[in-house]
C-alpha cells in the first residue's frame, strides 16, 4: 500500500504516490497537468531542444497506474497538453500511447489555460464535488494548475493539498515545475489541512508547513 | 615597472632565443627615462618578437606594460578602427589597466582611445563601440564572446593587430579559458596575421601553456629575490575546527598597523565577510580596512577599488576576486588566512606583496584550525624549495564548443568544414575529431536525439551549404546565457528604505530566511524584512551576532603533491617539532584515542554522533578522488542496508554518515569491487547529475537567463536532475551524457588517484571509537554535502513526516481502509517554524 487514504467530504478517496487522486467508489483515476508536447512546444518557439521523452515518460507512469488499477475513468485535469497546438501535433509515439489509454478506459478532458481549445469540459461533478481545472469560488472542488510541492528531509516533493474546501493536485507531468504549497496563489485557496507528499509512498504532513 | 635596478643576468637568461630584442623608440625611451625607469629585458623581448608569444613574470615584473608597449608604438602614428584586444579574466582588472595606460597614453600624447567592455559596460557605450570602436579594447572571454556573436564582428575586428591574454595561467584553468581560445581563434580568421601575447604568473609548465594559446615563444622573466614567507604569530593558538581564522584577528590587526598596505587573502565570501566584521570589531586605531569579494555590489567593489589606488586603505579583506594582478604598488605585506590548498596559487599570491621589481614578497600564513596548521607548514616547504605543483587539463571540452557553435551562428551564416578547421587552430581544440565536431553541431541543430523529435523545429538549419538559426529571434536568449561559469543562482539584496544595492546572496539562503533574521552582508550586519519581486530586503541591525550568509565559495582542491607532504609530515612523529605545540598535541591526542594516519596505512574510523553513525577514512588523496570514494562506498553501503544519508569529502579525509554504523570496512574496499561499482555508479548520482547541470548549462541545453529576468515559482525550470534521469533512461549515449561521463571522469571522479591510494597503503587500520575523534572534528564542519536519496532517506522522510504531524496534534489510523482523516483537517495549532525533523 503506497497510497493515503482518506474522507473528504463524503468521498473515500486515495492520494497515491503517483501524485494521481484515485476514487475507488466510482473507479475513476484522476491526474493533472500532463503538460504533454512540453518540450515540443519549447522547441517551437526557438527556445530549448530538451529530451523529447517526457511525453512517453508521463505516459508510461500513467499506464503503470491505470495497469495497478484498473480504472473505468480517467480524468485529465485541464492542462493535459502544453498547448492547443501541441495536442494537434503530438509524437507519434505518444500519440499511440494515449490510443492504448483510450481503448482500454474511458478518458475524459477537462481544458485548461494552456489547452483551453482542445475541446475539453470546463467541469466534471463528482458527487457533491467540482472537478475543474482551477480552483473557483466556495468549493468544494479539486483541481491542479498549481503543480504544489512541499519541502520534506530536504528537497522540493511533488504534493497533492487538501484543504477545508478545495483539494490540489500535483501536476503528474514529467517535465513541470513546482510552486511551493506555502506561496500566496496556493494558501489563498488551502490556507491549512494536510499535503500529502509523492515520495516511494504517500506522506502527508500538515499544512501550513512553514 | 622597475626603478633601474633590474637583474643583468636576465640578458643571459634569454640569449640564443630566437626573439631579436628591439630598442624603444625616441620618445618612449625619453619617457622611460622621465619616470627613471629602464626598460626590462622581456619588454623589450616582446617589443621584438614577431609572431605569438607567452611572457612569464612574476608580478610587478612590469609584465603589463611589456604586453602593452608594442601595441603603444604602433599606434603612435594614429590607428583606425580598433588595433589590441586586451582580455582579463577580471573587470576589475580592465578597470586597473585602463588607469595605468592613462598615464603614458597623456604623457606622450598618443592618438589613442582606451576603453572596456564588460558586463558592467553601459548599453550605450556598447552601442558605440560597435559602430565606432577605440584603437585598444579591454574586455573578459564572456564578453568577447558575446562582441563576435554579432553580425557586424568581422568588420569590427578585420583592423585587429594585437591581442593582449592577461592572467593566462588562471584563465587556461577553467573553461574560460577554452571558451577563449576559441574566441582567439575566430579573430585570427577575422584578423589575418594577428599576434598574440600571453601574460602569465610563475606555472609549472610553461610549454603547456604556450600549447594552449596554439604555439607561442616563452619569454621569462626575472623570477626575481626569494620571498619572505612564514607563519603569522598569533597570540592564541588556532581552534581545535572551524574555518576562518577569526581567533587571529588581533594579530592580524597588528601586522597591518606596522605594514604600509595588507591584503588580507581568505578563501571563501562568507569567510571575508565574518573576518572582516571581526576585524572591524577589534579595530581601535580605526585603520581603514576594506572589503572586496564578488558577491559585492558592483559600486561597493569600485570604491573599494578606486580606495586602493589611491593609497587611502591599510588594508583590504579579499577573496580570489583579487587574486589576479591588480597593479597596486604600495601593498608590502600579503597575509593568507585559511590553508592555500595548492602550492602554486599561494606563490602566485605571494607575489602581491610588493608590486616593486627586485624587493622581496613579504607574506605572512594564518592557518584556520589545527588541521590547516600542518597543511600550512607543509606547503611554505614546498614554497622553498620551489616545488610548484599543478595537473594537466585534457582537451577542450565539447560543451564550450557547442556554446561556441551556437554563438558564432548568432553572428551569421557558417560553412560548417570551414567553422572545424578555424576550431582546430584553438590550443585545447588541435586534436578535435570530425566527428566529435559534428555530434555538436547536431546537438545544437536538432538536439541530437535518438528519437528526431525536432526536425521541423531545428535550432539551427542548413540554408544554402550554411548553418545558421532558425528563428533569428533566439539569438537574444543565446547571447543571454554567453559564459561558461556556472555559479549558485543569487538574489540580490537591497535597503528597504531604498537606498542602493548591497550585494547578493545564494537564492537558497534567501529561501531560508525569514523575517527578524539577521545576517552579514556587504561586511554589514541586517535584518530580514522581505523577498520582494527576488529582491531580499533588508534593515540595519543593532545586533552583534548575525546569523551567518552562507555563501557557496569555489572549492580548491588541495594537489597531489601537497597532500602527500602533509600525509608524511603527520605521519612522521619526529618531524613533528616543525608543528606548534597546539598542533602537536592535537595530533597527539589522536594517537592515544585512535591512530595518526601515515604512509603506508589507510586509517579509518566509525563512532556515534549526534545521533548517526559515522565513517571517516583518511585516504589524503585529494578532494575529487575522496569524493569518488564517498559515492562508491555510500553506493555499497545502501545495498548493505547501512542506510547512508550523505557524506562530505576533503581532500584527505571522506565522512559518511548513516543509520547503521559499518563494522566491516575491508570488503566495501575490495578494488574489484570498487571498479565494478564505478560503471554502474557512473549512471546515476549525485556528482553525475551536478556535473550534467553544467554541461547542460553551457551548452545551451538549458537557459539560465530569460528575457524579462529569473522566471520564478511555477515557472521555474524543472531540476535538470530529471533531464538527466531521463536521458539516461531513453538515450544513454546522447553526447551530453558523453560530456558529463567524461568530464567527471577526468576531474570529478579521478578513480586513479582512488587505486593509486589503494597501492600504497597495505594495511587497513579501522578503529570503532565511541566519539568523534580530534582528526574527525573538523569534518563535520565541512561545506559541500552530497545527499543519497536512498532507503535511509525515505526512512527519514517518514520520520520527519510523523514527527510534524504529531508536532501539529494529528493522528492518523495505521488501518488505511479506515477513512477517518476528517474534512476539513485541521491541526490544532500550526507550528510556527518546520524544524521538526533531524534534519541535516
Amino acid at each position: 500500500m503506497t497510497g493515503f487514504a482518506f474522507t473528504w467530504h463524503g468521498l473515500r478517496l486515495e492520494a497515491r504516490c503517483s501524485g494521481a487522486l484515485w476514487w475507488p467508489a466510482e473507479r475513476w483515476l484522476i491526474v493533472a497537468d500532463l503538460h504533454l508536447g512540453k518540450s515540443e512546444r519549447m522547441a517551437r518557439r526557438g527556445g530549448a531542444l530538451l529530451p523529447p521523452y517526457e511525453g512517453i515518460e508521463t505516459l508510461r507512469r500513467l499506464q503503470t497506474e491505470a495497469e495497478a488499477l484498473d480504472p473505468a475513468v480517467i480524468v485529465s485535469l485541464g492542462d493535459g497538453f502544453d498547448d492547443d497546438a501541441a495536442a494537434e501535433a503530438l509524437d507519434p509515439q505518444v500519440a499511440e500511447a494515449l490510443t492504448c489509454l483510450g481503448a482500454a478506459h474511458e478518458l475524459r478532458w477537462i481544458a485548461g489555460n494552456h489547452d483551453s481549445q482542445a475541446g475539453g469540459e470546463t467541469t466534471l461533478r463528482m458527487g457533491p464535488v467540482i472537478l475543474r481545472h482551477q480552483p473557483d469560488g466556495e468549493g468544494p472542488d479539486i483541481s491542479g494548475h498549481f503543480h504544489p510541492v512541499v519541502r520534506l528531509a530536504g528537497a522540493r516533493r511533488r504534493a497533492l493539498l487538501i484543504g477545508p474546501s478545495h483539494m490540489i493536485l500535483p501536476a503528474f507531468g514529467h517535465y513541470t515545475g513546482g510552486l511551493d504549497a506555502g506561496a500566496e496563489a496556493i494558501t489563498r485557496w488551502v490556507p491549512h489541512g494536510l499535503a500529502v507528499a509523492c515520495l516511494h509512498k504517500a506522506l502527508p504532513v500538515p499544512l501550513p508547513a512553514a | 615597472m622597475a626603478r633601474g635596478d633590474h637583474a643583468p643576468y636576465l640578458q643571459a637568461m634569454n640569449e640564443g632565443s630566437p626573439l631579436s630584442r628591439a630598442t624603444l623608440p625616441p620618445a618612449f625611451a625619453d619617457w622611460f627615462a622621465r619616470q627613471g625607469w629602464t626598460p626590462h629585458p622581456h619588454q623589450l623581448a616582446l617589443l621584438g618578437a614577431q609572431g605569438d608569444s607567452l611572457l612569464i613574470a612574476p608580478t610587478g615584473g612590469g609584465k603589463t606594460l611589456a604586453g602593452f608597449l608594442p601595441s603603444l608604438v604602433e599606434l603612435a602614428d594614429g590607428w583606425k578602427g580598433l588595433h589590441t584586444l586586451y582580455v582579463s579574466p577580471l573587470k576589475a582588472l580592465t578597470a586597473d589597466i585602463s588607469r595605468n595606460l592613462a598615464r603614458p597614453v597623456a604623457d606622450l600624447e598618443l592618438p589613442i582611445r582606451v576603453e572596456d567592455r564588460t558586463g558592467d559596460t553601459k548599453t550605450s557605450a556598447r552601442q558605440r563601440q560597435r559602430t565606432d570602436p577605440p584603437q585598444i579594447l579591454l574586455t573578459t572571454p564572456e564578453s568577447l564572446a558575446l562582441m563576435l556573436s554579432y553580425p557586424e564582428a568581422p568588420k569590427i575586428f578585420s583592423s585587429l593587430r594585437r591581442v593582449v591574454l592577461d592572467e593566462l595561467h588562471a584563465l587556461a584553468e577553467s573553461k574560460r579559458g577554452d571558451q577563449l581560445m576559441l574566441g582567439l581563434a575566430r579573430l585570427r580568421s577575422l584578423a589575418p596575421g594577428l599576434i598574440a601575447t600571453g601574460l602569465s604568473a610563475t606555472v609549472e609548465d610553461p610549454q603547456a601553456l604556450a600549447g594552449f594559446m596554439g604555439g607561442a615563444q616563452v619569454v621569462h622573466a626575472d623570477p626575481g629575490p626569494e620571498p619572505d614567507i612564514a607563519m603569522l604569530p598569533t597570540s592564541r593558538p588556532p581552534p581545535w575546527a572551524g574555518a576562518g581564522g577569526r581567533y587571529a584577528v588581533r594579530d592580524v590587526l597588528k601586522a597591518v598597523a606596522e605594514a604600509r598596505t595588507t591584503i588580507i587573502f581568505i578563501n571563501t565570501r562568507a569567510q571575508a565577510e565574518l573576518f572582516f566584521q571581526a576585524l572591524w570589531a577589534e579595530n581601535d586605531a580605526n585603520l581603514p580596512i576594506g572589503l572586496h569579494h564578488g558577491s559585492l555590489a558592483r559600486e561597493a567593489r569600485a570604491r573599494v577599488e578606486a580606495a586602493m589606488a589611491a593609497g587611502e586603505l591599510r588594508a583590504v579583506v579579499a577573496t580570489g576576486s583579487l587574486d589576479l594582478g591588480i597593479d597596486w604598488g604600495n601593498v608590502d605585506l600579503v597575509i593568507q588566512v585559511g590553508a592555500p590548498k595548492n602550492v602554486k596559487r599561494l606563490v602566485q599570491r605571494i607575489g602581491r606583496a610588493n608590486h616593486r621589481y627586485n624587493a622581496p614578497s613579504r607574506a605572512r600564513i594564518v592557518p584556520a584550525n589545527r588541521f590547516e596548521v600542518i597543511e600550512c607548514i607543509a606547503a611554505l616547504e614546498a614554497v622553498r624549495e620551489r616545488d610548484l605543483d599543478g595537473d594537466a587539463r585534457g582537451p577542450g571540452p565539447l560543451d564550450v564548443l557547442c556554446q561556441h557553435i551556437l554563438l558564432t551562428a548568432c553572428a551569421g551564416p557558417f560553412d560548417a568544414d570551414a567553422l572545424y578547421a578555424e576550431i582546430r587552430t584553438a590550443g585545447p581544440y588541435r586534436d578535435l575529431s570530425r566527428a566529435d565536431f559534428d555530434d555538436c553541431l547536431n546537438f545544437t541543430a536538432t538536439g541530437g536525439y535518438a528519437l528526431r523529435a525536432y526536425d521541423r523545429w531545428q535550432r539551427l538549419m542548413q540554408r544554402g551549404g550554411l548553418w545558421g538559426l532558425r528563428d533569428p529571434r533566439a539569438a537574444r536568449d543565446l547571447r543571454m546565457n554567453v559564459g561558461t561559469i556556472v555559479e549558485a543562482e543569487m538574489t540580490k539584496v537591497r535597503w528597504k528604505r531604498g537606498g542602493g544595492l548591497l550585494g547578493e546572496v545564494e537564492e537558497s539562503f534567501a529561501a531560508s530566511l525569514v523575517p527578524g533574521d539577521t545576517f552579514l552582508t556587504g561586511g554589514q550586519i541586517v535584518r530580514y524584512e522581505a523577498l520582494r519581486e527576488l529582491v531580499v530586503e533588508v534593515s540595519p541591525s543593532p545586533r552583534k551576532e548575525p546569523k551567518i550568509a552562507v555563501f557557496s565559495g569555489v572549492r580548491m582542491p588541495m594537489s597531489a603533491e601537497l597532500s602527500h607532504r602533509v600525509l608524511s609530515l603527520i605521519g612522521d612523529p619526529s618531524r613533528w617539532e616543525v608543528l606548534p605545540q597546539p598542533t602537536r598535541d592535537w595530533l597527539s591526542l589522536q594517537a592515544e584515542v585512535s591512530a595518526v594516519p601515515r604512509p603506508g596505512t589507510l586509517l579509518a574510523e566509525t563512532f556515534p554522533h549526534m545521533g548517526r553513525w559515522h565513517l571517516a577514512v583518511y585516504g589524503f588523496a585529494g578532494h575529487n578522488a575522496m569524493q569518488t570514494l564517498g559515492l562508491l562506498l555510500t553506493r555499497a553501503m545502501e545495498e548493505a542496508g547501512l542506510g547512508p544519508l550523505g557524506f562530505s569529502s576533503t581532500d584527505y579525509a571522506l565522512l559518511i554518515w548513516s543509520l547503521d554504523p559499518v563494522t566491516d570496512l575491508a570488503p566495501l574496499l575490495d578494488r574489484d569491487k570498487l571498479r565494478a561499482g564505478l560503471g554502474d555508479w557512473l549512471a546515476g548520482n549525485a556528482v553525475m547529475k551536478r556535473t550534467f547541470k553544467n554541461v547542460a548549462i553551457i551548452s545551451g541545453l538549458i537557459h539560465r537567463n530569460m528575457p524579462g529576468g529569473r522566471r520564478t515559482g511555477k515557472q521555474a525550470t524543472f531540476s535538470t536532475d530529471i533531464l538527466y534521469d531521463t536521458l539516461r533512461r531513453h538515450d544513454p549515449d546522447h553526447l551530453l551524457m558523453r560530456i558529463t561521463a567524461a568530464e567527471a571522469g577526468r576531474g570529478l571522479v579521478d578513480f586513479g588517484r582512488i587505486e593509486e591510494m589503494l597501492d600504497r597503503s597495505s594495511v587497513l587500520d579501522h578503529r570503532q571509537l565511541d566519539r568523534v575523534s580530534p582528526l574527525a572534528a573538523p569534518l563535520m564542519l565541512e561545506m559541500g554535502r552530497v545527499r543519497i536519496e536512498g532507503q535511509g532517506r525515505m526512512r527519514l522522510a517518514e520520520q520527519e513526516a510523523e514527527a510534524m504531524m504529531q508536532a501539529a496534534g494529528l493522528q492518523l489510523t495505521d488501518d488505511p481502509t479506515g477513512f477517518d482523516a476528517p474534512a476539513p483537517v485541521v491541526p490544532a495549532e500550526p507550528p510556527r517554524r518546520r524544524k521538526a525533523g533531524p534534519a541535516r
